[in-house]
């Protein structure tokens, strides 16, 4: 595999949701209240690559992806691909991206409109984007079934008559229809048995090699995600803590999150086992984010900088970044 | 299972059904008090008489051969004959159905016109100021009596305004339009407000869905995407209702047929009930059990097309 330029490239990516403030909160002047879901994400996607993104469930991994996928519009931040930036105003380049990003989702059951057979639903996206003309559109349905392994009658089934884990390859086919260059997984097999993971995972791998696609896969299995990803990045609470080389990152993480959380992931070996928890304290609420670094509250390591300076994410070496105001002291010791 | 084949099971299912509503309306005319004798009879009917109306209607023989008679004769097409009009009730009754068919399609044909755009509407504007007046006005609707809201209609559109007639029914179909305008209004302004509630959170449900999300990520018109994938998934449950509450909407035109004098079976009902005309109010009853059975079957039938999961099970 070779790295080349970044095909995606994240900068500063910002996106608050406000909460409707209710007659209730009006009449107790409560303050307006919002959700920082993503509080400046940067990160790079190199073409060919597989980038896993993990964190603690509500630490933004989901809206990072659907803002990837442009399901949601950032408030603020650029996302550049191929070196262009993908700005509001260009109609023909937003479909363009919208093509060549493509999303795929946790939940099998809500992902598919239960009332459109597989073929209807394929043959929406390739007409949408003028894949085909309309007499080879039959043509590239049983191709793409053949593509993610399903018979040739499925095409005229309806989604609830699949199992979760052919649906998710409906939903891979869906998202290849239209000759993506990015895949963004969302969850993509959580919602599956861990030998159905296991099939799907390893076609997506497949068809990685096979069609050169870029896949970022968001998930909070640690172990999936380091069989899958030539990179990692680790997020807390909307911001990058740490990205690097998966093996680097999963055998020697520098920042004391990522530390906490891997250490959090049960082990196999029984010698290993301990009931002490590696991370004391709750995930704080996006609602009210923690000044300075997010992490500082639950860190071992927070001293009187953490609560007031926010840290930059910086390279340490050439694998990895970190946004630790202590990296390398704690690296040293 | 085949479309026809759920059709046919479903056709059957309704056999039981109408056999309970017999049963039904059968004890209920027993266990009411007084005696029909009496009532068939004029005030000086003497016991002899009486005894002769008894025998004539077959009051003396054994409950259960009095059921048989009554489902032979009713599966006969012989409801008996109204004491109130004096004609078999049969063809009195046939001769207002298409009046009260008429006003409950029309009603409903109303309710979705005034709930479909407006829910949509509300759904889209999630709690924003358009969506808090479209619920509060049909909450006034639903509070509302019906009675009352037709009185109203009548007072200033009618009477006041001379915009559609006080009451009839008229000779054409668009005299008919016309004429059941208010009547139909007032009964849709009440199921409108229902459905409006209903689909609007399907509505809000399935926009939430992701593969709604993905369609409008592809690019999919506005349009396409409320009809294709929205829509059509927001009606199921919509559809359900729509069939419950034209049942009520039958019931409903007890009401309204008598405040806007119209002469359907609502009217005929509530002028059978105060005349004591038994077998009329017996067929009546068979009448609306069979009509809103039919109703439901067709609600299942279009709920199967809908959601082809329900055709399998």
């Amino acid at each position: 595999m070779t790295y080349e330029a970044p095909v995606l490239e994240v900068e500063d990516l910002h996106l608050h949701f406000p909460l409707k403030r209710t007659l209730f909160d009006a009449i107790q002047r409560k303050q307006k209240r919002i959700v920082k879901a993503l509080n400046g994400v940067s990160l790079e996607v190199k073409r060919g690559e597989t980038l896993g993104i993990v964190g603690e469930s509500g630490c933004g991994k989901s809206t990072l992806a659907r803002c990837l996928a442009r399901l949601y519009e950032a408030d603020a931040g650029k996302i550049h691909y191929d070196g262009q930036e993908v700005a509001a105003k260009d109609a023909a380049a937003l479909r363009e991206y919208n093509r060549k990003v493509q999303m795929m989702f946790q939940d099998p059951y809500s992902s598919l409109n239960p009332r459109m057979t597989v073929r209807q639903v394929l043959s929406e996206a390739l007409r949408v984007h003028n894949m085909r003309p309309p007499e080879q559109i039959n043509d590239r349905i049983a191709e793409l079934l053949d593509l993610v392994r399903l018979p040739q009658d499925a095409a005229d089934k309806l989604p609830y008559e699949f199992s979760g884990g052919q649906r998710q390859r409906i939903a891979i086919a869906r998202a290849l229809s239209v000759e993506p260059e990015v895949l963004v997984a969302d969850e993509l097999v959580s919602a599956l048995d861990v030998s159905v993971q296991a099939q799907v995972v390893n076609l997506l791998l497949e068809l990685q090699d096979k069609l050169d696609l870029t896949i970022l896969f968001v998930a909070h299995d640690l172990r999936l995600v380091r069989h899958v990803s030539h990179r990692v990045a680790v997020i807390y609470l909307g911001t990058i803590v740490e990205i690097g080389d998966s093996e680097q990152l999963f055998n020697a993480p520098k920042h004391p999150y990522s530390k906490a959380l891997l250490a959090a992931a049960p082990s196999l070996d029984p010698d290993k086992r301990h009931t002490r928890p590696s991370i004391s304290g709750e995930l704080p609420s996006p609602l009210n984010v923690p000044k300075g670094c997010a992490f500082h509250a639950r860190c071992p390591h927070a001293s009187g900088q953490c609560q007031s300076e926010t840290p930059r994410l910086r390279a340490l070496d050439e694998l990895g970044k970190v946004a630790c105001h202590h990296a390398e002291a704690l690296l040293s010791a | 299972m085949s479309s026809l084949s759920y059709l046919v099971s479903r056709l059957l299912q309704i056999i039981p059904t109408f056999l309970l509503v017999m049963v039904v309306i059968f004890l209920l005319v027993r266990m009411l008090p007084g005696d029909p004798a009496i009532a068939m009879a004029d005030a000086k009917a003497t016991e002899a008489q009486l005894e002769l109306i008894r025998q004539k209607l077959g009051l003396n023989e054994p409950l259960v051969m009095q059921f048989f008679y009554f489902v032979k004769n009713t599966l006969s097409g012989d409801m008996g004959t109204s004491i109130l009009l004096k004609a078999p009730v049969l063809e009195v009754i046939i001769e207002r159905i298409p009046v009260t068919a008429f006003l409950t399609l029309y009603a409903v044909c109303l309710s979705i016109l005034i709930a479909g755009p407006l829910a949509f509407v509300a759904a889209l504007n999630k709690n924003g100021g358009l969506d808090i007046a479209i619920r509060s006005g049909f909450q006034v609707g639903l509070s509302t009596p019906v009675f009352y809201i037709g009185l109203l209609l009548l007072t200033f559109l009618a009477a006041s305004l001379r915009l559609f007639p006080v009451g009839g029914y008229g000779t054409t179909f668009l005299q008919h339009l016309h004429h059941l305008m208010l009547p139909a209004l007032t009964v849709a302004l009440y199921t409108s407000a229902i459905i409006m509630r209903n689909l609007r959170s399907a509505v809000i449900e399935v926009l939430d869905a992701d593969y709604v999300q993905f369609a409008r990520s592809k690019g999919l018109s506005r349009s396409v995407i409320l009809g294709r994938h929205v829509l059509r998934n927001a009606m199921i449950s919509t559809v359900t209702l729509l069939g419950l509450s034209i049942g009520n909407l039958m019931s409903g035109t007890l009401v309204t047929e008598t405040v806007f004098a119209v002469p359907g079976l609502g009217r005929l009902m509530l002028e059978a009930i105060f005349a004591r005309d038994y077998p009329l109010i017996q067929g009546l009853t068979l009448t609306f059990a069979v009509m809103v059975s039919l109703v439901f079957l067709f609600t299942d039938m279009v709920q199967a097309w809908l959601d082809p999961r329900l055709r399998l099970s």
